[in-house]
């Protein structure tokens, strides 16, 4: 059984891919829910366009989103350069920017998963709950936002999961170094370009598979937990 | 307490413009589906904007276009009740109930939990899910989310309208009692006569966006000013009195008016209570001497005061019996045979009288 054992190497890729993920999606979650609101309930110049930004990634070649990244939030990029002086934020060749390049590419999945369940939500509910003297913001803490969990949640593991798989725009901004921005998929592919590297390979595929099995099994359990606490009138 | 609404709306091709005024009490807006009900207590309750006019509460104003004053829902402090219950699948019943509370003010007195929850008769459901409790069951818990919530001034919109009769009938008393046993000012929806009449003390009668009667219950309730043939069909005298006696073996109340007594069938009372009398004026038939022989338990003596026609070939015979006033719907041709008129006297035979307690 000695070919199971993982190499250094190979833990520190699957360490860094849950890093990343996680980071991604719990930093774009507020913006994913802002959004999400802005599509769904929003009347504004411009709303056809926001919506078009926020899908790009799904149908761009990850190269060229990857790409854009990197004019954009390159050290001598606009924004890399406003948030490298003013905040020390750096992206470029960071994990954070693998973060931002998976949040990027998750963004869609996440938003796309809110608003629908933002659109189902009876309007009724909040009306009534505003009549009972809840402000705006509790309404939307206290019944709009329980009543969307369950499109939160599975938006935030599709997002995930995006950002698990994710490989070309991560590659592209910030490259293919172990340790820093070695992802499982990037890992994967460089087993395949040394000779030899099949075992390797393998060894993360089936870890890439278990935590895309155990990623869908908690969704499920979670939507379970959830439909039983959420019966709707 | 007093609310002043005035109210210009504009919703498509449809243009509210209504204006009341209402003391304590239960006030009915009532008028059939599209005459713009709805549309004035959503106005009041904040859920729509009106495009001008002025609302107030005791001084406290809360729309006033003129002076760009719009205070919105959540600070307003009208607990709605609507046509469905919208209770939040989220909660349970008890934490439905206890909602508003978070954002009552703290000078606010509550209504107490245990009163309300044992007035409304929901303390074996505060554990279940909204999606466990029957249709009348929710409507309650609604009332009593509404009332926990520390209102000034209660909104309910066709709280009944989506329920069957037998709900209704369930709802009804505890509504009465609602009434009767809080302070809090009542707004009440509604398109259904007998509901107006057993519980309202005046009534506000609109019909397509205005407001085609004000007064009180006894008054509105008498037929012409109803807005519909149906309407008038069920319109009817709205009566108080006090039981005087109860007859257990026939089942029979007897109650007494300003200067006429009344027995009522089927209804266990206690003596002494203070009841509402609903008496539909299809139900009063009219002779000119005292009839004999007559199954009819209520014979009233009394002196014409009115006569109103309406286009169907009936009167409506308004008809003083000492302070009481009974009105009977009779058609012209019968008003025509025994020459009624103003000053004639004249004997109210009722037939039915529908007791409500008050």
């Amino acid at each position: 059984m000695d070919w199971l054992a993982l190499s250094e190497e190979e833990v520190t890729a699957i360490r860094l891919s849950l890093l990343v993920s996680t980071v991604a999606v719990a930093a774009s979650l507020p913006f994913g829910i802002l959004v999400a609101l802005a599509l769904s309930r929003g009347r504004f110049f411009g709303k056809s366009i926001l919506n078009g930004i926020v899908h790009l990634p799904l149908i761009l070649p990850p190269v060229v989103t990857g790409f854009l990244l990197l004019i954009l939030f390159g050290r001598k990029g606009p924004i890399g350069a406003f948030l490298d002086q003013y905040f020390g934020i750096v992206f470029s060749f960071r994990w954070t920017g693998a973060a931002l390049a998976c949040a990027v590419m998750g963004f869609p999945l996440l938003v796309r998963s809110i608003r629908l369940s933002l659109d189902a939500v009876d309007r009724k509910l909040e009306d009534a709950a505003g009549t009972l003297g809840a402000n705006p913001a509790w309404v939307f803490l206290t019944v709009t936002l329980p009543l969307i969990l369950p499109g939160v949640i599975a938006g935030m593991i599709l997002s995930f999961a995006k950002s698990m798989g994710e490989f070309g725009a991560t590659i592209t901004f910030v490259s293919n170094i172990p340790g820093e921005t070695q992802t499982l998929s990037a890992a994967i592919y460089t087993f395949t370009q040394v000779p030899g590297g099949d075992l390797g390979a393998m060894r993360l595929t089936i870890v890439a598979i278990a935590i895309s099995m155990a990623a869908l099994l908690a969704s499920e359990f979670m939507a379970h937990l959830i439909g039983k606490r959420v019966n709707f009138e | 307490m007093t609310l002043s609404v005035q109210v210009r709306h504009r919703l498509g091709d449809f243009h509210l413009d209504a204006g009341f005024e209402a003391e304590g009490g239960v006030t009915a807006l009532f008028g059939r589906s599209g005459s713009g009900k709805t549309s004035l207590v959503r106005a009041i309750a904040g859920l729509i904007r009106p495009d001008e006019g002025r609302i107030a509460l005791d001084g406290d104003v809360l729309v006033d276009s003129k002076r760009g004053v719009f205070v919105p829902k959540h600070l307003r402090r009208f607990g709605t009740v609507f046509q469905e219950a919208r209770l939040f699948p989220h909660l349970t019943v008890k934490g439905n109930l206890t909602y508003g509370r978070w954002f009552a003010p703290r000078d606010a007195v509550p209504e107490r939990f245990d009163r309300v929850v044992n007035l409304l008769g929901i303390g074996h459901l505060l554990e279940r899910r909204p999606a466990n409790l029957s249709g009348g069951e929710r409507q309650r818990v609604a009332i009593g989310r509404a009332l926990l919530s520390a209102p000034r001034l209660l909104l309910m919109d066709e709280p009944l309208a989506a329920l069957d009769d037998e709900r209704k009938a369930e709802i009804l008393p505890y509504l009465e009692r609602l009434r009767d046993e809080t302070n809090v000012p009542i707004v009440y929806v509604s398109h259904a006569v007998h509901e107006v009449a057993q519980l309202a003390d005046r009534v506000v009668v609109l019909r397509d966006g205005k407001v085609e009667a004000i007064g009180p219950v006894s008054d509105v309730l008498s037929g012409p000013s109803l807005p519909t043939a149906a309407n008038r069909r069920e319109a009817g005298s709205v009566l108080a009195g006090v039981v005087e006696a109860f007859d257990p073996p026939h089942r029979l109340a007897t109650v007494r008016l300003k200067s006429n007594m009344i027995h009522v069938p089927n209804a266990t009372v206690e003596a002494g209570k203070i009841v509402r009398l609903h008496i539909p004026a299809r139900d009063v038939m009219l002779a000119t001497s005292r009839p004999e022989g007559l199954s009819a338990l209520n014979i009233l003596e009394g002196t014409i005061e009115a006569i109103t026609a309406d286009d169907e070939g009936m009167i409506t015979v308004r008809i003083g019996c000492g302070g009481d006033i009974v009105h009977a719907r009779v058609t012209a041709l019968s008003g025509e045979r025994l020459a009624l008129r103003p000053g004639k006297t004249v004997f109210a035979i009722i037939k039915t009288v529908a007791l409500d307690l008050h």
